[in-house]
């Protein structure tokens, strides 16, 4: 098998788009699950979430899986230009009138462009949530704020008295909170209780041991993307309404793509029998607008919910 | 039954020859009967325009009852105009109605360069087809006969389906990647269907495609325009069988 034949053959060049668009389709239901935890709401849904994005970015196998989704998102649209291009080639000469709808859907004939705008989003909706969770200085650790009660004596007059400290706690990946820092009562200024080193990692102040290692906060994150209130304090952005209403945008069009590469997918490679073929057409369809369809609900709802 | 005549406004695609630019020129046609076909349509126009001493639309045709894939034409924006399973040449006006402007092109691809106005050079097609598309039989005069080797209806059904493609190239003008897949496709599944054509199927589907895209056809994206214009009805089941074949070809290849 000559390597032109595997990678520049028009038909295997097919082969490699299906294979990557439906390994794609997969990555999409598994990063659907678990953008679906951001509807369950408190402490308990926050911290169901980052302990979430916490396994998504240590896990050796999910560690794997995501850079083979790197490599695909990559061969998928350079060998789509690729196709796309030698397709322009193939006419230089347009026609004058061209009845295309009478014969095939807008999005089968669109799909490079279509493709184009979903790598563009691709590209925005990293810079905005994957590179904050991996690259951010700022990138806030899950903690909560609690109010501690002091019983004491007063010195004068004997009498019990309760004071209320502020105390600030950060989950750790042990599943217990740890004091991380306090309001002093008599100088009312935040002192640390340990140090904390490379954003999350907890460090005790006299003996320099590390006491256990804390959650990016990516709930925090996400809600202040889209305009929320969240308990990280994250700085919420002005334009949330319209990232929401962008998000939508970029969905439709995933749903557009989808209409029509889930189906053709299985063609490229083949597998067509008349049995079977209207089950796939039916189930790519049923995908194509109920994944993005579930994926859009989730910026709406955090920011018009 | 009486016939109808329409008047029509013509706007053709004309071009000297291979080398010059071309451009749409339009022309008025009276007294078309419905009943005709659109080539007889086109001899009409071109009586008249000898008459007024201009030159003759070129344009390709030969049988004229959809058998032999030498009409093409890209008419209203659609190869071999806007009814369903004719070529051209039975394509009737009645199609057409009274004072309608008829766009008429030709058959466009980077493969298919226009020799004169209408007339286009499919051989890439027929280089395609001496890639692949045959069977080697022994004829030293022991000849077996073909009948002799039982075929299941089923595969002889859709082989025979297969080989109903006439090779006109409607489905590479009308694909939107100007691709020859549903051509090649058809010539691979007409072979690969029947025993005598499995001995030389693997390096068949290879050299075939190969050559298609040697000869500069754009990829398929299975937009499903072919087999919506393909004058035979071929099925884009071909292209997926053709796919099949690529694969095993690809994979087992000693080559």
């Amino acid at each position: 098998m000559s390597k032109s034949v595997l990678l520049k053959s028009s038909i295997a060049k097919k082969y490699w788009m299906a294979l990557t668009g439906l390994f794609l389709c997969l990555f999409l239901v598994g990063h659907l699950l678990g953008n679906l935890q951001l509807f369950a709401g408190g402490e308990e849904g926050r911290r169901a979430f980052n302990e979430y994005a916490y396994f998504m970015q240590h896990n050796p196998l999910i560690k794997v899986m995501s850079y083979v989704t790197y490599l695909s998102i990559l061969f998928h649209a350079i060998d789509g230009i690729m196709l796309a291009v030698q397709n322009k080639k193939a006419r230089p000469v347009q026609y004058a009138v061209n009845n295309a709808k009478s014969n095939s859907s807008g999005f089968a004939r669109q799909m490079a462009l279509l493709g184009s705008i979903i790598f563009i989003f691709i590209i925005t909706h990293m810079v905005n949530f994957w590179a904050k969770m991996h690259f951010d200085g700022k990138m806030p650790m899950h903690t909560i704020n609690k109010e501690l009660e002091i019983q004491g004596q007063d010195p004068m007059t004997g009498q019990p008295t309760t004071q209320k400290i502020p105390v600030t706690y950060a989950l750790t990946t042990k599943g217990d909170y740890k004091e991380v820092s306090f309001i002093n009562p008599m100088t009312k200024v935040s002192e640390n209780a340990v140090d904390i080193k490379n954003h999350t990692e907890l460090y005790d102040k006299n003996s320099k041991l590390k006491i256990g290692e804390g959650y990016k906060d990516l709930h925090s994150v996400v809600l202040a993307f889209f305009g929320k209130k969240n308990d990280g304090n994250y700085p919420i952005n002005d334009m949330g309404k319209a990232a929401a209403i962008l998000y939508l945008v970029a969905m439709i069009v995933l749903s557009f793509h989808l209409m029509h590469g889930f189906s053709s997918a299985f063609q490229s490679l083949g597998i067509r029998h008349k049995r079977y073929t209207p089950a796939i057409e039916m189930f790519g369809k049923i995908f194509s607008i109920v994944v993005p369809a579930l994926f859009a609900i989730i910026p709406l709802y955090i920011c018009f919910g | 039954m009486a016939s109808k005549t329409i008047n029509i406004n013509l706007k053709i695609w004309r071009q000297k020859n291979a080398n010059s630019k071309g451009s749409m020129e339009t022309y008025k046609l009276d007294n078309v009967s419905t009943d005709s076909s659109f080539l007889e349509m086109l001899d009409q126009l071109n009586e008249q325009l000898i008459n007024e001493r201009q030159e003759p639309v070129a344009f390709d045709h030969d049988c004229r009852e959809g058998i032999c894939g030498m009409c093409s034409l890209f008419i209203n924006g659609e190869a071999h105009g806007p009814d369903r399973a004719v070529t051209t040449c039975q394509l009737h006006m009645r199609k057409f109605k009274d004072g309608e402007t008829i766009f008429v092109e030709p058959f466009r691809a980077k493969a298919f360069p226009v020799i004169k106005d209408l007339v286009v050079d499919r051989t890439s097609l027929d280089r395609i087809q001496q890639a692949g598309g045959f069977v080697s039989v022994n004829t030293s005069g022991n000849t077996m006969d073909a009948n002799a080797i039982p075929i299941p209806k089923h595969d002889a059904d859709k082989s025979f389906e297969a080989a109903a493609c006439i090779g006109c190239g409607a489905c590479v003008a009308t694909c939107v990647n100007a691709s020859a897949m549903l051509f090649v496709a058809a010539k691979v599944s007409q072979y690969a269907l029947l025993p005598q054509g499995k001995v030389e199927a693997r390096d068949r589907v290879l050299n075939m495609v190969r050559t298609m895209d040697e000869e500069g056809f754009g990829n398929c994206t299975n937009t499903g325009a072919c087999a919506v214009e393909c004058p035979k009805e071929i099925s884009l089941e071909n292209i997926a069988r053709m796919n099949r074949e690529y694969l095993k070809g690809m994979l087992s290849s000693e080559k």
